[in-house]
């Protein structure tokens, strides 16, 4: 048995899933948090039932493609659970109706109950259960009330027996079904409400955005930092380092496994960055350094995310954003895309064109680093100083403006306007928030792991048969020349393409000055994505776009290299 | 003085408050407007509106959504007598 998650976006349709299915998915307070779909299984007695989490959607006509999605779906589910905003009844209802016209049961999931209360609505369960002809069942996802009850009254279901409407008369039948069963009350004003009408206010909107975005840079910076001096550090030197050491002796003190497993030795001792074995730098740059910024930046996500606040920014960055070709929503996947890149190019589908998608996706590769480079940049460049960092940085801005006013312009077709739904401020659900923390460094873990240690691997194989040499040699005339780097510095640039962290690292053991770090630390930034940015951008946007994307990407990194070559 | 107490939404003051009763747009504006919530006979409040024409951000019931500035423009509001 298929049964299919619907409703509205932002109804809660990814907890209730979790819930349902004690599977760990991505849920957050923003409309479009499921733009594929998600699969969970769910024992109902003796039968397992599949269940899937549908895309939000507001009808059954769709109007983007997540809403294509949802409205393709449709026709494979055996029943249906409609989850549905019980403090906003009405406009739920819309999408109820539609689908309590096909030819499929559904079940209603009254969620956010616990809300009700304190917005002052009160909502006859009853009634509107004898009204819609479907079993209603009130719910709070995030505390599991009423989940039980919601499995225990799935065979309740049945095809209802209803006429298709016209749209007036669909809305007439919501309006006379809302007035029978929801009672308002009226209430004062709370400090939640204050605080959503002034983030919505174009002064003090703009000036929370900027004290947000920068506590969260701090706090992330703090933990990251912090997490690295105080547990990492220490736990590589003082244990690790002595275990390596004995297997180095173990392995004869050189040697091909021993340069491969433990890394060459400087001065007789293990230096993290510059061994370059698998069980040293390359276990180290993702445990030691890069898993801290991970676990920092997607817990102040996490909280963003959770609170509601990242569609108000989204407000209060549209008019920038029409400029380069995209709206308000686009921030989005952007902020994902400081997280890791791949989960933000998907999350571009919330963008309705085709065109709004390429930029999107684009922009977020060139000039948006992902936590693990920015983790070897803060680390390696900052050690020059935060003036540095700042100068990475803001090329990377600039480069996102400049390419961004560019395509606009260059591009056929015009960014079509932002419709989006602001969802109320809530108290961060602090289990959520765990959950998906752990989900996200589990799956960078599992992605990541893999390519850093066969990343570690060519490197050192290719060092032993003396490939790189002779392309830092063919290269020189670029690499020296133009960018003012050693020829060395392409190997790293290279391997950039498997992991821009690794490469970060083999930057290391070069001795770069602060100039050539920074000129590097740029190119590696904006030139080619790594290989699972590359996959997921030929997925999303088709090969020749992508080739297209990696074109501008190769470009805007030659033409920041020499610039600021030419300028510091 | 009727006309003059019908606004666009984009010309709306921030905190007036007033009925829908008329979306100046082809059925594709229409349709998804109306998904939303937002359609004639609506009460909607403006709540702000983003500097340069950035999008008006409105209440209609328990819901707020923000609109572009375009599509606000096109949603024309009668407008409650002050009280």
């Amino acid at each position: 048995m298929k049964i299919l998650l619907m409703g509205n976006p932002n109804v809660g349709k990814s907890v209730i899933f979790s819930r349902l299915t004690g599977t760990r998915t991505i849920a957050s307070n923003y409309p479009g948090t499921t733009v594929g779909f998600t699969k969970g299984s769910l024992r109902l007695g003796q039968e397992q039932a599949e269940i899937i989490d549908v895309p939000g959607t507001y009808t059954l006509e769709p109007t983007s493609k997540a809403e294509e999605v949802a409205a393709e779906m449709l026709k494979e589910g055996d029943l249906i659970i409609n989850v549905v905003d019980a403090t906003n009844l009405e406009r739920n209802l819309n999408l109820t109706l539609q689908l309590l016209e096909r030819p499929v049961p559904v079940i209603v999931a009254l969620n956010m109950w616990d809300d009700t209360r304190h917005k002052g609505i009160k909502i006859d369960v009853d009634h509107l259960q004898e009204l819609l002809g479907a079993p209603v069942v009130p719910t709070v996802g995030v505390t599991g009330q009423g989940i039980r009850e919601l499995i225990g009254r799935l065979h309740e279901a049945t095809v209802p027996q209803v006429a298709h409407l016209t749209n007036d008369e669909r809305w007439a039948k919501i309006g006379d079904i809302v007035s029978q069963v929801q009672a308002l009350s009226h209430r004062h004003h709370t400090w939640r409400e204050v605080l959503e009408d002034a983030s919505s206010h174009p002064v003090a909107g703009a000036a929370i955005a900027v004290v947000v975005l920068i506590v969260a840079f701090f706090v992330i910076r703090f933990i990251g930092e912090g997490t690295i001096n105080y547990i990492t550090d220490p736990l590589f030197n003082r244990l690790w380092t002595p275990v390596l050491m004995k297997l180095s002796v173990v392995l004869g003190s050189g040697g091909f496994w021993h340069d491969i497993l433990v890394g060459k030795l400087i001065d007789g001792q293990i230096d993290y960055y510059q061994s370059l074995g698998l069980l040293s730098t390359a276990l180290y740059i993702e445990f030691g350094v890069v898993i801290p910024y991970i676990v920092a930046f997607y817990f102040i996500l996490g909280i963003l995310e959770d609170i509601g606040y990242l569609p108000r920014l989204a407000v209060l960055m549209d008019t920038l954003l029409h400029r380069l070709g995209l709206h308000g929503y686009a921030i989005i996947p952007t902020i994902l895309g400081f997280g890791c890149n791949v989960p933000a190019i998907m999350a571009t589908r919330i963008l309705e064109s085709r065109r709004e998608r390429f930029i999107a996706a684009t922009l977020v590769s060139v000039a948006v680093p992902c936590a693990a480079l920015q983790a070897m940049i803060v680390g390696l460049v900052g050690k020059y100083g935060m003036q540095y960092v700042a100068i990475v940085y803001g090329s990377l801005f600039i480069s996102w403006i400049v390419i961004g006013l560019l395509l606009n312009r260059i591009m056929k077709g015009f960014s079509p306007e932002m419709i989006m739904e602001i969802p109320p401020y809530r108290w961060p659900p602090w289990r959520v928030i765990g959950e998906k923390l752990w989900l996200r460094m589990f799956s960078f873990i599992k992605e990541a792991l893999p390519i850093v240690t066969g990343a570690v691997l060519v490197v050192n194989i290719l060092y032993m048969l003396n490939i790189f040499n002779y392309i830092a040699n063919v290269t020189a005339p670029i690499i020296t020349g133009l960018l003012g780097l050693p020829k060395d510095t392409v190997v790293a640039l290279a391997v950039g393409f498997l992991r821009k962290d690794v490469a970060m690292g083999l930057l290391a053991p070069l001795g770069l000055t602060a100039k050539q770090l920074v000129i590097s630390a740029t190119l590696l930034a904006m030139s080619f994505p790594c290989v699972a940015t590359f996959a997921v951008l030929a997925r999303e946007l088709g090969i020749i776009d992508m080739l297209k994307a990696t074109g501008i990407m190769i470009v805007t990194a030659m033409v920041f290299g020499i610039l600021l070559n030419l300028i510091l | 003085m009727l006309a003059d107490r019908q606004l666009t939404l984009g010309q709306m003051g921030a905190g007036q408050t007033g009925t829908i009763i008329q979306i100046l747009g082809g059925r594709g504006l229409n349709r998804r407007l109306d998904a939303m919530g937002i359609r004639p006979g609506k009460k909607v409040t403006k709540i702000s509106s983003m500097l340069f024409n950035g999008p008006v951000t409105l209440r209609t019931d328990h819901t707020q959504i923000a609109v572009g500035f375009g599509m606000a423009q096109k949603i024309l509001v009668e407008i409650e007598k002050p009280t």
